[in-house]
């Protein structure tokens, strides 16, 4: 919880002086504020107060929670850090009336705001006023509704809570397309007419003027995916050249708009552990931290989990991160031409990874390991000595060898010195997180900003390259496999015997009202969960602040200007997961 | 290679007869090329299969391409969205037969864990055809390696006799969905509007 226990006993609203009229109010979580007044307090908390990050933006829906009133139905939430001190931030909160919700965009004052903010119009139709594309983004002009809104059902849609009731009536499975009458999962509108159906033209990027370009070309407008081999998934982005320089960039996503928010809703607390795994799929370990972290907090002292268990999760995380760094750099390689035959290398030592990970949890990659105030299951002597061997000989060496053959490859620094330029102050403002923005020179790294877990005890060095560009990014992650390693050894020589769980193993889980925020480092960046409890078995929202999302922020900023060849490159270094991104 | 007779003796170590359908298959068969493309956790498992551990070059099938003009198996590794399957057919429709789909994992098979969810297709079935299913989540790379040994199988008994590319009556291609409100086959428009459009019966409204 990222505020202060203080202010709610105390009289006076924090910062109720700063600027007349914008606290209306707190509550144990947050500081309510007008929206009239949201963009005058915002710039006031990041010039004076030093809250410089914006970290996670998001809405929750209050239809029938108790003690809310269509008066208040919306809530907009906002998560601010900030960077140069650490610690604990602050919550912002804008209560929205169910007939009028909308309120200012807060993109001028932190730029990162665009993407979330077009996020939560496409789910809950709230409107940014002064946004200058609010468009939606996870699905299609045109689409039905707002589908996060709690009165929004889905096709298939039966209850409000799992484990559904009809799934199994008298032990017979029921197909959901049986109750539809399309046979499919999908509705119309009542009066829509199929045959006077003219799809939404495409979104257009908007063009930006390259200083010093004497001849003036057409431009080109050019789509790379979602079928592309560069985009790492099915991400697509529509690029405006002018000859081979990209003078304009707009990203699409939703293709693998998977819907977690909606299908997390109604699952219970733990049925999500195995939901987090398949956001980034590379790393489901460290997802699976996130999550049991930010609701272990509503969990008070049941939640805490014992020594060996904190251990396991923090052996399990830097492995993650190792593994999930070796597949980044064998594809970034991928992406500049050298196909195939680097990641070969880095691929194998992932599957070493890969065959600890499947021991330990029973799965290669969809681990679902964690949970909350412990682990799933122990590991043996045996398992612990192998991965030590591991990370004390093979990973080194493998990590020096690709150091040796890459870092001062010509082709490799031709490709990317210099490009994809991104400065600390950009990289801040846009809400860039992890590797990228430590590339930019920014030490902010929340295993040492916000110390979470047992993150406390390890010796190691928070990487940071002032290099700004794509070569920085693959140093950056070059480096940080070698303090995994450093945090690996230590927690392998120091995990204690004991308990891996406390408690007794349930399918429901006992959590308090309230809310929680809870993020980790994890190897793509901050990975955040937001998680608001009503007292029953499934959250009343659960929230994923996804890093590769958020990163995609400056991706027409690094862009413009470049070549379009390095637009891939640049696209690579972001590292991005559609798991993540699209969720 | 029965009517060895017919052929002179000097011919006879050179010369193998063997049937059109066993050349064709063998052939298609040990060059497969599958699609550069992947969906989602599942397409992490298939890459895992093209590289150096499980080695799909063994079935000569490393040569992944990217443009579908070019590929004779698509295998779909993920999950199928409303926003992505307009697309996927379209890939299907600009593969040049014959042609052949894997569905790989529960996703792309029926929904898998984001069944339920509002921009998820229950199956790439309910929109292209599909060869062999892959179940799992994500299947293992030896279960793809299974599904696709499962594939040649298949290819190895047909006959050209039969195949449906060298058929006049097979149609050319699928009709692309579109995205309207939600997602529609444009050749299912008249039913769709006999429901929307009909007047709400009194007990209803
Ligand atoms: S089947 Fe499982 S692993 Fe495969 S795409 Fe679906 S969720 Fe991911």
């Amino acid at each position: 919880m990222t505020d202060d226990i203080t202010t709610m006993e105390a009289p006076a609203l924090p910062y109720a002086d700063a600027v007349p009229g914008a606290v209306v109010g707190a509550d144990e979580f947050g500081i309510i504020v007008n929206r009239d007044k949201l963009v005058e307090f915002a710039l006031y908390l990041r010039n004076n107060e030093g809250f410089d990050y914006l970290s996670s933006l998001t809405a929750v829906d209050y239809l029938g929670f108790e003690g809310r009133t269509a008066e208040d139905r919306f809530e907009v939430v906002y998560h601010l850090f900030d960077t140069k001190k650490g610690g604990d931030g602050v919550v912002l909160k804008v209560r929205l009336p169910e007939d009028d919700p909308q309120l200012p965009s807060l993109i001028m004052v932190y730029p990162g705001a665009d993407l979330q903010e077009r996020e939560v119009y496409d789910f809950y139709g709230i409107r940014f006023n002064g946004h200058p594309r609010l468009r939606r983004i996870f699905l299609w002009e045109g689409f039905d509704g707002h589908p996060m809104r709690k009165d929004w059902k889905e096709a298939y849609y039966e209850a409000e809570h799992k484990p559904f009731k009809s799934r199994w009536p008298n032990g017979h499975y029921h197909w959901a397309e049986d109750r539809v009458p399309w046979g499919d999962n999908v509705k119309y509108p009542q009066g829509w007419d199929p045959n006077a159906f003219e799809p939404a033209p495409p979104p257009l990027p908007t063009i930006h003027d390259i200083p010093g370009e004497e001849i003036k070309t057409d431009r080109v407008i050019v789509n790379m995916g979602p079928q592309h081999p560069s985009t790492h998934g099915v991400f697509r982005m529509i690029v405006a050249l002018d000859g081979e320089t990209v003078v304009g960039l707009e990203p699409e996503c939703g293709y693998l708009h998977r819907n977690h928010e909606k299908i997390g809703e109604r699952n219970t607390w733990l049925g999500n552990i195995p939901f987090t795994d398949r956001l980034d799929y590379l790393s489901s370990m460290s997802n699976n931290f996130g999550y049991v972290l930010a609701v272990e907090q509503l969990m008070g002292e049941k939640g805490k989990p014992p020594e060996r268990a904190e251990y396991l999760r923090v052996i399990m995380a830097e492995l993650t991160r190792i593994a999930n760094h070796m597949w980044s750099i064998g594809f970034l390689l991928n992406d500049l031409g050298a196909f195939f035959t680097p990641a070969l290398y880095t691929i194998q030592e992932r599957e070493m990874i890969l065959d600890l990970f499947e021991e330990a949890s029973g799965s290669r990659m969809m681990c679902n390991y964690m949970r909350f105030g412990g682990v799933r299951r122990d590991v043996d002597e045996d398992w612990l000595n192998r991965c030590r061997d591991l990370v004390h000989n093979r990973i080194p060496a493998k990590i020096d060898e690709l150091d040796e053959y890459l870092t001062n490859n010509e082709i490799l620094l031709a490709r990317t010195k210099g490009v994809g330029y991104l400065s600390a102050e950009d990289a801040i403002a846009l809400s860039v997180c992890g590797p990228m923005l430590r590339a930019s020179g920014v030490p902010y790294d929340l295993r040492r900003s916000r110390p979470y877990s047992i993150y406390d005890r390890f010796e190691f060095d928070v990487v940071t390259d002032d290099g700004c560009d794509v070569y920085a990014r693959y140093r950056v992650r070059m480096e940080e496999m070698r303090q995994s390693v450093r945090i690996l050894k230590q927690a392998l020589d120091d995990i204690p015997e004991g308990p891996v769980f406390k408690g007794k193993p349930g399918y429901v889980t006992r959590v308090a009202k309230g809310e929680a925020y809870g993020a980790v480092e994890g190897p793509k960046g901050e990975l955040g969960f937001y998680v608001v409890s009503d007292g029953t078995d499934n959250p009343w929202r659960y929230h994923i602040r996804a890093p590769s999302y958020i990163n995609l922020n400056a991706l027409a900023p690094m862009c413009i200007g470049y070549k379009v060849a390095d637009s891939v490159v640049i696209l690579g270094a972001i590292d991005i997961v559609l798991g993540e991104t699209d969720r | 290679m029965a009517n060895d007779q017919h052929i002179p003796e000097e011919l006879q170590r050179n010369v193998f007869m063997t049937t059109v359908d066993f050349l064709y298959n063998w052939s298609r068969k040990n060059s497969m090329w599958p699609m550069l493309f992947g969906l989602a956790c599942c397409a992490i498992e298939m890459i895992c299969t093209a590289a150096g551990r499980y080695d799909l070059a063994r079935f000569g099938m490393e040569v992944m391409r990217p443009s579908p003009r070019q590929c004779d198996l698509m295998i779909v590794s993920g999950t199928v969205t409303k926003k992505m399957a307009p697309t996927i057919v379209r890939l299907y429709n600009q593969m040049a037969e014959p042609r052949y789909v894997l569905s790989m994992g529960a996703c792309a098979t029926g929904g898998g864990p984001f069944k339920e969810g509002y921009n998820v297709v229950s199956g790439i079935d309910k929109y292209i055809p599909v060869d062999v299913y892959v179940p799992g989540c994500p299947p293992t790379p030896e279960a793809l390696l299974y599904g696709i040994l499962k594939l040649h199988e298949k290819v190895e008994n047909q006959s050209v006799k039969t195949v449906p590319w060298y058929r006049k009556e097979t149609p050319k291609g699928i009709a692309v969905p579109e995205l309207g409100p939600d997602i529609f086959q444009p050749d299912r428009a008249e039913e769709i509007a006999m429901f929307t459009l009909r007047p709400i019966p009194a007990e209803e409204s």
